[in-house]
């Protein structure tokens, strides 16, 4: 069993008081619809519809590339604009389908209606999951139907909804608790049909007692539904720290969730899930919290996906003033922006506006080696010995400290009393030795392919 | 927005700690038995106190402005190695004596090797062996309380050179007895190890494994028996508990492992228990302390813990 918590992490400032009572607000946007071709891990979505077609509420605008994909669908009415290389949140450039909002919002047919998932078929849910385009919204954007369909069924005891939101600032998952708390149990229930031998656990911080106690009194009569209350630590919502508070299982970097028997998703997803599964309502929107000193009235806003990030803004009152740093994310692993001219899409996260950055006002000094990062580090490594290595760019030294089961939540850069960038160096020399691989692996194919070859010719000679 | 946002990678939020706070936090841990040094034996130890750490801030002013390096005395480092060697020396010693020695742990045992952080050995301590050998008869001369200019033996020698020599083990803990000017008190000094506990600056673990490592290692070769009352007067004699707090938890120079700290710790209290019974002085903590600093890197080396899931796994 769990030990409801995991060893090290790290308490910071947790800053929700700002826009935890802000109830959800809905967003009609104005400008332009962007919807980029990958919003999720995998093939990016191949567009199915062409410049001047016009599109519905629920249509779908792309279909998946592959079987790690998902498809995009349009979040209101209008016309096709083109297909054009837009900026994403994360700074990289890509194609994105460009829809003029005609303030319409006219669905597709069959939009909203209601459904029983009991009289559904395992295969049927899983399928109406993959064409929602829904993927894991608390950030990362796997595919879910992908999660739903893991090799062996009957293996899956744990299903875990990740309702710990334990990035500071953030609240969005606490919102959801609290307005639609029968749509996250609603899709536990969905997922819950299709794993037999699995039980439902939700998990939530016990720094939110309110949603704890009214998610418990809505699940009492459910038995295979528990709604857990973990310590208030960072990063309890990290996925292995999390399976590890909850089941006493470890799992590491070359493992998936299913491979101990679990699987996890964020909060919001399952809300996803039901709306998908029971209302016939695909992914079209994203609930996000837009909060930060900056910001002059910080909320939950429920956002239809493509809306441009300056509209979400706009809706939460604007700066007081001019903001130093906005992250997409939270504080501890969000991505700083650069500009807002970008689309919301559906691995986006909330924004967070700082009117000073903490970073850049405390240059980094010598290391004292206090091993405040050891004790801090969820993977028990050793942040400072990593740093030597990923200093000297040493990918076998890097490699022999575990430094690829780094999960990058910055506990060890937050801590660090020499403000020293330990995680930047970890993410970067994680990418660095995984590209290295990559290279040599396909230098390997080829090889072999070269060696077929002569061993083709050799017979053919012969 | 006109002006440009700043750009820089995850975590955005820092706790509050700096490597200055915690350095003054171990400065403030040392007045009280500074304090109570300075009450006992008068003007001379307070002017080495003040000059000896003035001197080893002044040594790395000098050598980073020479060097043209960042200048980082604000940090309180150099200030902490100033401190720790003048209540390291005795308290009638000639002020240049401890002032050349932070010079030496200043410049030859922690600016050479590349300044803070990278020092392989605890600068104060090295330069206190360096003063042992090269004035050892100055160094080892102790005043006795409340006689003005006598010097006598301290307790730990007088406990040696006599197996039948017994010591007052409450005057031992209050510090009314001969020896340098920090290490005497355990009363204080144990206030400022709960102040540095308390701030989390220093964790219990290494002080406590290495006293009971001497504790034991004394028990079973000190050849007086089952006698608790001596191994009591043994631990709170000389400098075991002011270098098992302040000196054995330097964080530069003890290893950074959760188990390679047991190991430098027990490795400390054997090598401690050695010198004090079978070596040749009757003091053994600082060259103990030195000589497990050089085997940190390889302790760490050899202690470093299995990431969390691969802990099955073979290496």
């Amino acid at each position: 069993m769990g030990v409801s918590t995991f060893q090290g992490g790290v308490h910071p400032y947790d800053g929700k008081e700002l826009a935890m009572n802000q109830p959800i607000v809905e967003i009609k946007p104005q400008g332009l619809m962007v919807y980029p071709l990958s919003q999720h891990i995998g093939a990016p979505a191949k567009p199915v519809v062409s410049k001047g077609d016009r599109v519905l509420v629920g249509q779908k605008l792309a279909e998946a590339g592959g079987f790690v994909s998902a498809p995009i669908i349009c979040s209101v009415s209008g016309t096709v604009k083109g297909i054009e290389k837009r900026m994403t949140a994360g700074g990289s450039i890509m194609d994105s389908i460009i829809v003029e909002n005609d303030q319409q919002y006219e669905a597709i047919p069959g939009f909203g209606t209601k459904r029983d998932f009991k009289k559904l078929s395992r295969e049927e849910i899983v399928n109406i999951v993959k064409e929602a385009g829904i993927v894991g919204l608390g950030g990362a954007g796997f595919p879910t139907s992908v999660k739903l369909a893991p090799k062996d069924i009957g293996r899956i005891d744990y299903f875990l909804v990740n309702a710990a939101e334990c990035e500071p600032y953030l609240t969005s998952d606490y919102r959801d608790m609290m307005e639609m708390p029968e749509k996250i149990i609603g899709g536990l229930k969905v997922v819950l049909s299709i794993f037999p031998n699995a039980v439902g656990k939700i998990c939530i911080e016990d720094n939110k007692p309110e949603a704890i106690s009214k998610l418990t009194g809505m699940v009492e009569k459910e038995e295979k539904i528990e709604v857990l209350s973990l310590k208030t630590k960072y990063p309890q919502g990290g996925e292995r720290q999390l399976i590890y508070a909850v089941t006493g299982r470890k799992i590491n970097s070359s493992m998936l969730p299913a491979d101990a028997g679990v699987i996890v998703d964020n909060a919001d997803t399952m809300v996803a899930i039901y709306e998908a599964v029971c209302e016939t309502k695909p992914l079209v929107r994203k609930i996000l919290t837009v909060t930060g000193d900056a910001v002059a009235k910080p909320g939950n806003f429920r956002v239809p996906l493509g809306t441009n990030y300056q509209e979400i803004v706009d809706a939460a009152g604007g700066f007081k003033q001019p903001p130093e740093k906005i992250i997409s994310g939270g504080p501890m692993m969000g991505i700083p922006m650069f500009r807002l001219d970008v689309p919301l899409a559906k691995n986006s996260s909330s924004i967070l506006a700082f009117l000073k950055d903490p970073v850049s006002a405390q240059p980094a000094t010598a290391c004292i080696n206090c091993g405040r990062c050891v004790s801090a580090c969820p993977e028990k490594l050793l942040p400072t010995m990593l740093m030597k290595a990923a200093m000297k760019k040493d990918m076998a030294a890097y490699e022999a400290l575990y430094g690829m089961e780094c999960i990058e939540c910055g506990c060890c850069a937050y801590v660090c009393p020499a403000k020293r960038p330990l995680t930047q160096a970890f993410k970067e020399m994680k990418r660095r030795i995984s590209a290295a691989r990559r290279a040599s692996q396909a230098a390997a194919k080829k090889n072999q392919e070269k060696k077929d070859e002569g061993k083709a010719k050799e017979v053919k000679k012969s | 927005m006109n002006q440009l946002l700043h750009l820089s990678a995850n975590p955005h939020v820092r706790d509050n700690i700096t490597t200055s706070e915690i350095m003054r936090d171990v400065m403030i841990a040392m007045i009280p038995t500074a304090v109570y040094g300075v009450m006992q034996w008068g003007a001379n130890a307070a002017f080495v106190i003040l000059f000896t750490t003035i001197a080893a801030v002044l040594a790395e002013f000098i050598y980073q402005r020479c060097m043209k390096l960042p200048i980082t005395i604000t940090d309180w480092s150099a200030a902490v190695t100033g401190m720790i060697l003048a209540l390291n020396c005795p308290p009638d010693i000639p002020i240049w004596i401890p002032v050349l020695g932070a010079f030496f742990a200043i410049i030859v045992i922690k600016q050479l090797y590349g300044g803070l952080g990278h020092n392989w050995m605890n600068p104060a301590l090295g330069a206190r062996c360096f003063l042992l050998i090269s004035f050892a008869g100055k160094m080892t001369s102790f005043t006795n309380v409340g006689a003005d200019g006598v010097s006598g033996a301290t307790p730990l020698a007088l406990l040696k050179a006599d197996p039948a020599a017994t010591a007052d083990l409450s005057a031992l803990f209050l510090g009314r007895v001969p020896g340098t000017i920090g290490e005497v008190s355990k009363l204080c000094l144990l206030f400022g190890a709960l102040y540095l506990i308390a701030r989390k600056v220093i964790s219990p673990k290494i002080p406590c494994i290495y006293i009971a490592t001497v504790a034991v290692f004394t028990l079973l070769f000190g050849g007086r028996g089952f006698d608790l009352y001596y191994v009591a007067c043994e631990l709170c004699a000389g400098g075991l508990i002011f270098g098992a707090f302040f000196m054995a938890t330097d964080y530069v120079t003890s290893p950074i492992t959760p188990n390679g700290q047991i190991v430098f710790a027990v490795i400390l209290g054997l090598l401690t228990g050695l010198f004090r019974l079978f070596g040749g002085s009757a003091e053994g903590v600082s060259y103990a302390i030195i000589l497990s600093n050089i085997l940190v890197p390889m302790i760490n080396r050899m202690t470093i813990p299995k990431a969390f899931g691969r802990e099955g796994e073979k290496k």
